[in-house]
């Protein structure tokens, strides 16, 4: 623990929790946001995702609990000038151009002018600059508030359904655009039901379910483990009998065709295949697999509900 | 302070319909000084109305004032459809998300209520000078001084009538309810005078009661002017009407005025704070 370890935080949640009438929509979380990864919120629709991030938006009151932004240095609206955000559909003055939508944002962030045409560039928007922002697609729009969010080249980027309601191109180009600000190094905290934009981007997630938090880590701890292995033998039952006599492999079940052999210490596979070799198992068919993170949210999200 | 009123300007100066009502509001201010037009000239009775007196120093600050302020109404629809659209567009969240505090997006707001009231008692006054100096009967500058508290009356009338409507966009959202609401508003105190007038008990002067409501104090701060008129008191004369009212600013109604300011800047901000978006 230095100086360093402390100047990374970039959010602390504390113990939030926010209930609407006799629905707690968020159920006291306590999580922390770290310099340079990207966080998932992860859950199903009416989670409490949304919720949890207007709390630290400054936009809806928290019931009790609290959150502080870099180590409560700022308060929250300083903060959020460092901050940039993206919530559900993009919000701007309709009657106004991208353009001056933004210099009306660049004010608010008291960031310079000059960031303005660079952000729309970014994003492919420098063409239209100076058209309403009524008359812009969906797409268009999403993409007006991703330079919106950019503008002050902010410390951490949050994003709610970044890619609701998007086509297929439009999601590609939103999802581009992200992992080029990831590349970059700056921290993103993504809420999403979409599972594989979890996976694909995130280094760390946040699972909520019924505005509880089930899961807070790494990624690869929840969808690793160890893997297992998916087998298959000329001699199913000898087969059977060898991986059980193997101390690593901790538990073994049959599904269909294969038998999945599910190790309890990482266990390399070509001393698995050496070792059934050994015991002189022919085997047709031998695979490492990992669950996806669809797997490991149904088990976690079942386990909840037993 | 110069960020938050830029921020209010951009908005205001980007939307169509706020540009044209202002500009219909300063063209209808200006329009006072057509009543220096009026003339009846039929057979033997000739008329000219800036010839009565109106323009008169001091009395000129006292009637243009008066005049002046019905057109406010334009500017309130423009200040609570403003404020109404922060809510519909959910712009509002996003001003916050942005980095705006909930007390900063506030005193824009009220930065452009000050704004627009001075503007407005800035244009009441070159009017009101340009058609004294034409048509008064006295232009010594001791008389044209005289009586300036009433544009300080008119200053402040506006900044709680404005202050009233931010409230009102506020808490309703719709602006199309919010200037119904005003509407019943005014409605309610004339019934609360009735009611006063017919029921109050006999320790209470139903005229002090009535003094403190918020639009009927506002209508306080500058009175009628017509009775001062000597053609209108000279008819009154003749019929036996004792027009001797004072008509002049209380020095009260302006207290009231101020305090009803601060109650709706205050019920406005506690609105913000503690409603979810």
């Amino acid at each position: 623990m230095g100086v360093n370890t402390i100047m990374n935080n970039i959010l602390t949640v504390t113990q939030l929790t926010k209930k609407f009438g006799h629905i707690t929509a968020v159920d006291t979380l306590s999580f922390s946001i770290k310099k340079g990864n990207v966080y998932g919120i992860l859950g199903p629709n009416g989670s409490g995702k949304s919720t949890t991030l207007g709390m630290i938006l400054n936009v809806v009151n928290p019931t009790s609990g609290g959150f502080s932004w870099f180590d409560g240095t700022h308060n929250t609206h300083q903060a959020l000038k460092r901050v940039g955000a993206i919530i559900e559909r993009p919000n701007f003055y309709p009657y106004m151009t991208a353009a001056q939508n933004l210099r009306l944002v660049s004010r608010i962030k008291e960031v310079p002018k000059s960031k303005i045409d660079e952000k729309l560039a970014l994003v492919d928007l420098l063409a239209r600059k100076n058209d309403k922002f009524k008359t812009f697609s969906l797409g268009m729009k999403q993409r007006l508030a991703i330079a919106s969010a950019l503008l002050n080249d902010p410390e951490i980027l949050i994003l709610d359904e970044p890619t609701n309601g998007l086509d297929p191109q439009g999601i590609a180009k939103v999802r581009n655009i992200i992992k080029k600000i990831a590349a970059q190094g700056t921290t993103i905290l993504l809420a999403s039901h979409l599972l594989d934009e979890v996976e694909k981007v995130c280094s760390h997630v946040l699972v909520l379910q019924k505005g509880k938090q089930i899961y807070f880590g790494k990624v690869t701890a929840l969808t690793t483990d160890h893997g297992y292995f998916e087998l298959n033998a000329t001699n199913v039952d000898a087969l059977q009998k060898a991986l059980s006599s193997i101390t690593a492999i901790e538990h073994i079940e049959v599904d269909g065709d294969y038998i999945l052999a599910y190790p309890n210490t990482p266990l390399d596979i070509a001393e698995l295949s050496k070792s059934l070799a050994d015991n002189g198992i022919v085997l047709t068919h031998l695979a490492q697999k990992y669950k996806s993170l669809e797997d490991q949210f149904l088990t976690l999200t079942q386990n909840q509900q037993a | 302070m110069k960020r938050l009123f830029l921020i209010e300007f951009d908005k205001l100066r980007a939307n169509r319909s706020s540009r044209i009502l202002i500009g219909a509001y300063f063209i209808l201010l200006t329009s006072i000084a057509l009543i220096a037009a009026i003339k009846f000239d039929i057979g033997p009775i000739k008329f000219h109305l800036a010839e009565q007196g109106i323009f008169n120093f001091p009395y000129i600050w006292h009637f243009n004032a008066f005049i002046g302020a019905w057109f406010k109404i334009f500017l309130a629809v423009v200040i609570v459809s403003m404020t109404a659209n922060e809510y519909s567009n959910k712009t509002l969240k996003q001003n916050l998300i942005d980095g705006l505090s909930k007390r900063e997006f506030l005193h824009s707001k009220w930065l452009m209520i000050f704004a627009l009231a001075a503007i407005s008692t800035l244009f009441i006054f070159v009017v009101s000078l340009i058609l004294g100096l034409i048509y008064s009967n006295y232009t010594e500058v001791s008389i044209i001084l005289k009586d300036f508290e009433y544009l300080l009356a008119y200053f402040i009338k506006h900044i709680a009538f404005f202050g009233f409507c931010l409230f009102l966009g506020t808490a309703i959202k719709r602006s199309a309810f919010a200037l119904g609401f005003l509407g019943v508003w005014q409605m309610f105190e004339g019934i609360c005078y009735g009611l006063l007038k017919w029921k109050s008990p006999e320790w209470l002067d139903p005229e002090q009661v009535f003094r403190l409501f918020p639009l009927n104090a506002m209508g306080n701060l500058i009175h009628e002017p017509f009775s001062r008129l000597s053609a209108v008191r000279n008819l009154a004369n003749q019929v036996e009407i004792d027009l001797l009212k004072n008509t002049s600013v209380q020095f009260w109604d302006i207290i009231i005025v101020l305090v009803w300011s601060f109650i709706f800047y205050s019920l406005t901000y506690r609105l913000l704070k503690r409603r979810d978006l």
